[in-house]
């Protein structure tokens, strides 16, 4: 699979030399008066990724609509500042590992479009031969570990990760992300407090988009306030905007920090919407057409940023209209290749097969 | 007659059931407001209100656990496992516990709780969605299962398992739910443990269950048209299997082909298989064949899901093979 220059660029991103994070160390308000601004390189990297991942999202969504792509497909459109944000603070040999809304995550780690879009329509060039799907995608190479159609599965799995860096003795640290829906799941407070007793570096980050298919969130939870969830464990957690690239990166970095610097785990609750259903096949009459609207409208974090590039780093209409341009290149380039590139040869079924014997 | 879909049909007998047995509850993911993904549950929270239709955070190992506990303690639950790739979370409360404590506990408690999921491939689902497990939970002592492959049976096993003193396994498959079919207007349940003769036939018996059933009457047009006359054994209840039937038929035909959707190795197919030998061996002209999956993951590609999926074609070529 080739390697996306967009991916090696943004991986130096993440350096020392960032303000330091205004938020509160501890307890679950959101950073006061807001969170310290990018440089322009940054926030424009940041716009580059969340766009990339948007209209990534929204050509999956017609393709899925035109039958192109079969099965599920968990669009991650509004959700964009979340994995932008973060993968500024990863850095080589970090990893990432996620549930089945996993279509951002893979494009944030720098994984090929191409590679993406052909998985979704069970292609050969698909980066998993044609034989994973939209929930099941994985890159050693850029530390994306997948990719989980089990709710709550990839916390552990990600715990697991990071217990791999400390007894190998890198300084690498496992981003690990789930839901809202998944923080009820038994799983997530053994991984807890397996992490917090032998201090893995392991950032949790919680994706709270309010509804675990089509149950919301109070309807599902004792207690709301997610970045708490560590605390009998004694794990910092913090509530993030993540609307906000620049809160993301921010509270991100010193969320990693900790890790790296062999203090534990950490728990960012990325509060944040996710703008259509939960799959396709979901008709979302859990929820008004208007909370959708107003989230679109007053928080969206594209138009954000894009605001901060007009108004504080004065790049122009023109600059952002190549922008624009470039990113619908690389999609519909990924789009072409997921229709053209051809269905995997039956043989294929038993390559990458652990077999014991020949098959009777 | 009403003709009903089998999504239809387990609706209705769910209905009936709440409305018969006030101790009968539903709970599980997204089953209430929502009305299950496949809309199974769908106007039974309207009609029962919430206490009774209960939507549930997603913690599949401890809602089987509660079910466990509750059922002792008096009640009826009847729990939805979303996907039966997730019922891999149930395992510790029906192998440690459901299968268990009526026998440890000398008989004090009663476990009549019913777990409702469905499997199946088919559906572009990918190898987390898509898994038919029906050894899984057929191989544990203590626990009825049954795999209905119509909108009669769904509703007749339905309604049985839900009276049924004991914890009922009740595997749907995602690919029937649209299926449309008679379902009795009056009460009428279908026992547990009993399989159906589907397709009388002289040559070969073939035994199937849930959406097997369907190929394997394919299968047996197909044959028909070569003169092989296949007789169709619709299992409906993997356990406790019934025996009778089976023998019945082997005996007629002295050749048997077990289809089953889930993995070969220590498959559930394997276990009829080895069952015929153990009591019709003499009755067997050739070794029983089996057609399931291929021990491997499912894949997502349409054409690699289609190969791996046990279909006609499949079915024919073990029939071939077995009466040749």
């Amino acid at each position: 699979m080739a390697t996306s220059a967009k991916g090696a660029a943004q991986r130096k991103s993440g350096s020392a030399s960032q303000k330091a994070s205004a938020s509160k160390s501890r307890g679950s308000k959101k950073s006061p008066s807001g969170p310290p601004d990018l440089s322009r390189d940054e926030e424009l990297t940041a716009y580059r990724e969340m766009l990339l991942v948007r209209r990534f999202e929204e050509k999956a969504g017609q393709m899925y609509g035109m039958g192109l792509i079969g099965g599920f497909c968990h669009l991650y459109i509004g959700q964009e500042a979340v994995v932008a944000g973060m993968q500024m603070v990863a850095k080589e040999g970090d990893q990432v590992i996620t549930a089945y809304r996993d279509h951002g995550h893979m494009l944030a780690t720098g994984m090929d479009p191409k590679g993406v879009m052909a998985e979704l329509t069970g292609r050969r060039g698909g980066y998993s031969k044609g034989k994973g799907g939209s929930m099941h995608m994985f890159s050693v190479e850029k530390g994306f570990y997948g990719g989980h159609g089990i709710v709550g599965a990839s916390v552990p799995l990600g715990t697991g990760l990071a217990f791999a860096n400390r007894y190998r003795g890198n300084d690498n640290v496992s981003f690990t992300y789930f839901g809202d829906g998944a923080a009820n799941q038994g799983q997530v407070y053994e991984s807890f407090n397996i992490a917090k007793l032998w201090s893995l570096p392991v950032v949790y980050v919680i994706e709270n988009n309010k509804y675990g298919m089509g149950t919301s969130i109070d309807r599902a939870s004792a207690t709301t306030d997610l970045s708490q969830r560590g605390r009998s464990f004694d794990i910092p957690g913090e509530q993030v905007d993540g609307m906000d690239v620049r809160a993301v990166k921010a509270i991100g970095e010193k969320a990693a920090k900790h890790a790296r610097d062999g203090k534990g785990p950490y728990i960012l609750e990325m509060l944040t919407y996710r703008y259509r259903g939960h799959s396709m096949s979901d008709p979302a009459k859990y929820r008004s057409r208007d909370e959708v609207q107003k989230m679109r409208q007053e928080r969206d974090p594209i138009e954000q940023s894009k605001a901060r590039l007009v108004s504080d780093h004065k790049v122009s209409e023109d600059e952002l209209k190549e922008i624009d341009k470039e990113i619908r290149a690389i999609v519909n380039e990924a789009a072409e290749f997921a229709q053209t590139d051809p269905e995997p040869d039956p043989s294929e079924l038993w390559t990458d097969v652990v077999r014991e014997r020949e098959a009777s | 007659m009403a003709k009903l879909r089998y999504a239809e049909a387990l609706n209705r007998a769910l209905r009936e059931e709440m409305q018969r047995d006030p101790l009968v509850f539903l709970f599980g993911e997204d089953i209430g407001s929502y009305g299950g993904v496949f809309k199974v549950t769908r106007g039974l929270m309207d009609e029962f209100g919430a206490a009774r239709v209960r939507d549930t955070p997603i913690s599949e190992q401890t809602l089987t656990a509660m079910a466990v506990s509750a059922a002792m303690a008096g009640s009826r639950p009847v729990l939805e496992i979303m996907y039966a790739d997730f019922m891999p979370l149930t395992l510790d409360a029906l192998i440690n516990q459901a299968s268990i404590y009526e026998y440890i506990w000398a008989d004090q408690v009663r476990m009549p709780f019913v777990l409702r999921t469905q499997g199946g491939g088919g559906a572009g689902a990918g190898a987390q969605h898509s898994k038919s497990l029906d050894s899984l939970v057929a191989h544990i002592p203590g626990l009825k299962a049954v795999a209905p492959a119509t909108p009669w049976d769904a509703y007749g096993l339905l309604k049985s398992a839900i009276r049924d003193p004991g914890p009922v396994i009740f595997l749907e498959h995602k690919l029937l739910y649209n299926m449309r079919d008679e379902v009795p207007d009056g009460e009428e349940t279908v026992p547990l443990g009993r399989a159906r003769l589907v397709r009388e036939g002289t040559d070969v018996s073939i035994i199937a269950s849930s959406r097997m059933v369907h190929e394997s009457l394919l299968a047996a047009d197909r044959l028909a048209g070569e003169g092989i006359a296949a007789e169709v054994v619709d299992l409906r209840s993997l356990r406790p299997l019934d025996l009778d039937t089976l023998l019945g038929s082997v005996a007629r035909t002295h050749h048997a082909v077990v289809v089953n959707e889930g993995w070969r190795f220590c498959g559930y197919a394997a276990e009829v298989s080895a069952t015929l030998m153990d009591h019709a061996f003499d009755d067997l002209d050739a070794p029983v064949a089996r057609v399931t999956m291929p021990d491997l993951p499912i894949p997502y590609s349409e054409p690699l899901e289609r190969a791996v999926l046990p279909g006609p074609d499949e079915i024919v070529a073990a029939v071939r093979r077995t009466v040749a």
